[in-house]
């Protein structure tokens, strides 16, 4: 013990390593293995990879119509279900975090927390079966049908948590006194959130708009479900891994959401966001 | 200095790996389609042992029924209690997937369609069959054995396990009068438009390709599954004018089921097997083998190069083409049988005749799936034809 006691970088070692090793070899090694093989190609009759170099598969991307549109379309979905998670869960936190008692707060945490512990595809199917034509919601007002729009709604719906939480505990670290000190010169509500409220919730919103940002980018699984006939950027990687059996292809198209995704956390980055993480 | 140490780690963890991909199996790959391609030498399996206690199978829905779907339909209880072979079923909703789950390796056995098996084949992915450690493979129809997509060289790769038709389902409250032709999925002023679906596979573009074959003769179109550049555009244009008719598209049988049930789908290509579910649901559903004929299947099961259970799945081979169990699944799930005495054995004594299962005349008119090479398969050499791998592409084109 005396040895690692005098050797403090050693010790810092010993700690670091294991989940070092997991960083370096599981998660960005994949990423590396990804990046590699977007550069492969496949073999068309028997589904061997081949593997040479060759700019193919991204030349496709580009020059294709079909990503182009299917990446703006993605994009469009994560903005959306992203804006609608902000517009739902500000409210909802605020109510959490200043309004309720502190004992219905526990239990709101709890309710918003529950859903999280149901399957997401038993969810999905549950918005098939609401979405359906003569379907619950379709005797209530009506429903969108399977399609864009459906996307949207159940994603909402499936992130809406990731988003309340972060402005929830932004919100918990905002003194009432603040809001006290607002009225007490002046201020009537709207200029309270738009004065004091909303600068101190940015990072935490951008906070969890990386997850529901993201989320959404990667999403395949509820399009399939609700979707209808469109098709996102995860769905084009899941038929060219699952059905196409063409995995470098999919790694170029998979690289798409991970440039997206680079530059949105370097924008978020400036905003300090990272730190509220 | 914090930013240099990442990026040199991260850099040193690339090189390591790319040079780790790099190595691999590089011997094989290359090797382009048949003429000039040559199967991987893999030997068959002599002699019979003792069961393994387990077989792994990827199956297209109903041709593996333990009863947990209808407590009547299950022919697969007897065979575990008889051999001892537990029988775990993945099934699959694409000939795509079921080669890429072979790739795995952890499976032994597959019911493979015409479009995956000889990919599987020249892939190395499944082992010949040795015939003689099948009882039951010398009662199945000669028409079903030795053919292009079941075996090379006169060495079988597999056991016919039966073939039939993708048919066009309609709901019957709404789609009014009964379709008879695929004009009807096809048709751009379709009163049901939004409401029609389509199988999610590039090989549906066969489906396209025979309509046009019988309605556009001047394209010139004699094997939907051999398309050259302008006869497959013109199928992938009508497939893009469809496109605005689709609801939705279809590989996972049980949202066809559902959709039809509530009435999202009311039109579009189905297998007999759908249908009997949907019916059995009580949705209003009937399925016709339009005027063009259709484009079907014949499947072969096969066996792993990599089996892991080789007794187990030699012993299921053997059972699933046994007459009562080959006229369970033809009956469960729409097709012929591929055996000859299962025909005595279902339930219903004019299911042969109504599936045309001894009617080679009548499967003339049925193309089977068939994987598109560059060579083109109807044996024209003057044209390049649209291989599998632009069909893929295409098909993600038509979607959008």
């Amino acid at each position: 013990m005396s040895f690692l006691h005098r050797h403090p970088r050693l010790r810092l070692a010993a700690l670091l390593s294991a989940p070092m090793l997991w960083l370096v070899v599981a998660y960005l090694g994949a990423l590396a293995v990804l990046l590699v093989s977007a550069f492969w190609a496949v073999n068309g009759f028997t589904g061997e990879v081949v593997r040479e170099f060759t700019l193919q598969n991204f030349r496709t991307i580009v020059t294709e119509e079909v990503y182009r549109n299917v990446t703006l379309r993605s994009l469009g979905v994560a903005v959306a279900v992203t804006v609608i998670c902000v517009l739902l869960a500000l409210p909802m936190a605020f109510y959490m975090a200043k309004v309720a008692s502190p004992r219905a707060r526990g239990w709101l945490v709890i309710a918003i927390l529950t859903p999280l512990w149901a399957s997401y595809l038993v969810k999905a199917y549950a918005w098939r079966v609401l979405l359906a034509n003569d379907g619950p919601l379709d005797s209530l007002i009506g429903t969108p049908g399977y399609g864009l729009v459906a996307v949207v709604i159940v994603l909402s719906y499936l992130w809406l948590p990731y988003m309340i939480l972060p402005i929830y505990a932004g919100l918990e670290r905002l003194p009432d006194s603040m809001l006290e000190a607002s009225a007490d010169l002046g201020a009537r509500a709207g200029r309270t959130f738009r004065g004091v409220v909303l600068p101190i919730l940015v990072p935490s919103i951008f906070a969890g708009s990386i997850f529901t940002f993201s989320l959404s980018l990667g999403d395949y699984i509820t399009v399939q479900i609700v979707g209808g006939k469109t098709q996102l950027i995860g769905n084009l990687v899941y038929a060219n891994v699952g059905a196409a059996n063409n995995l470098p292809f999919a790694a170029a198209i998979a690289c798409i959401p991970v440039l997206i995704m680079v530059i949105y956390l370097t924008a978020v980055r400036r905003s300090g966001a990272l730190e509220e993480l | 200095m914090r930013h240099r140490v990442l990026t040199s780690v991260l850099a040193a963890g690339v090189l390591v790996l790319a040079g780790c991909g790099g190595g691999g199996d590089d011997g094989e790959g290359a090797a382009a389609g048949p003429g000039g391609l040559s199967v991987p030498k893999i030997d068959k399996l002599a002699s019979l042992g003792a069961g393994e206690g387990t077989v792994n199978v990827i199956a297209w829905a109903g041709y593996v029924e333990d009863g947990s779907t209808d407590p009547k339909v299950d022919w697969v209880s007897g065979f575990e209690k008889e051999t001892g072979c537990q029988v775990n079923t993945k099934v699959a909703g694409t000939s795509d997937e079921m080669v890429t789950l072979m790739k795995t390796g952890e499976y032994d056995v597959v019911s493979a369609s015409g479009d995956a098996s000889l990919r599987l084949i020249y892939g190395g992915d499944v082992a010949p069959v040795n015939t003689d450690l099948i009882a039951n493979y010398s009662d199945v129809f000669d028409g079903l054995k030795n053919k292009a997509w079941n075996s090379v060289g006169g060495q079988p790769y597999g056991v016919p396990h039966g073939r039939g038709a993708n048919l066009l389902m309609y709901r019957t409250d709404t789609v009014k009068p009964a379709p008879t032709s695929w004009g009807a999925v096809f048709d751009a002023n379709s009163p049901y438009k939004g409401k029609i679906t389509a199988y999610d596979s590039p090989i549906y573009i066969a489906d396209a390709a025979l309509y046009l074959m019988k309605t556009k003769p001047d394209l010139g179109i004699k094997n939907p599954y051999a398309l050259d550049d302008t006869q497959f555009k013109a199928a992938t244009d009508l497939l893009t004018q469809q496109n605005e008719l689709i609801g939705e598209y279809w590989s996972d049988y049980t949202k066809e089921v559902q959709a039809f049930k509530s009435g999202d789908s009311v039109l579009g290509t189905t297998w007999q097997v759908i249908t009997n579910l949907a019916q059995a649901d009580k949705a209003p559903v009937e399925a016709v083998l339009p005027s063009e004929g259709a484009t079907g299947w014949s499947d072969t099961w096969m066996i792993s190069s990599k089996a892991k259970h080789p007794n187990c799945g030699y012993l299921w081979m053997n059972h699933i083409i046994s007459p009562k169990a080959n006229a369970g699944v033809a009956e469960w799930f729409g097709e012929a049988p591929a055996n000859k005495l299962s025909c005595a054995e279902t339930a219903d004594k004019n299911h042969c005749k109504t599936f045309h299962a001894e009617d080679e005349a009548y499967f003339d008119q049925v193309w089977y799936w068939t994987t598109p090479l560059a060579q083109c398969v109807d044996g024209r050499t003057d044209v390049t034809c649209k291989d599998y791998a632009a069909w893929t592409q295409a098909w993600t084109t038509i979607k959008g």
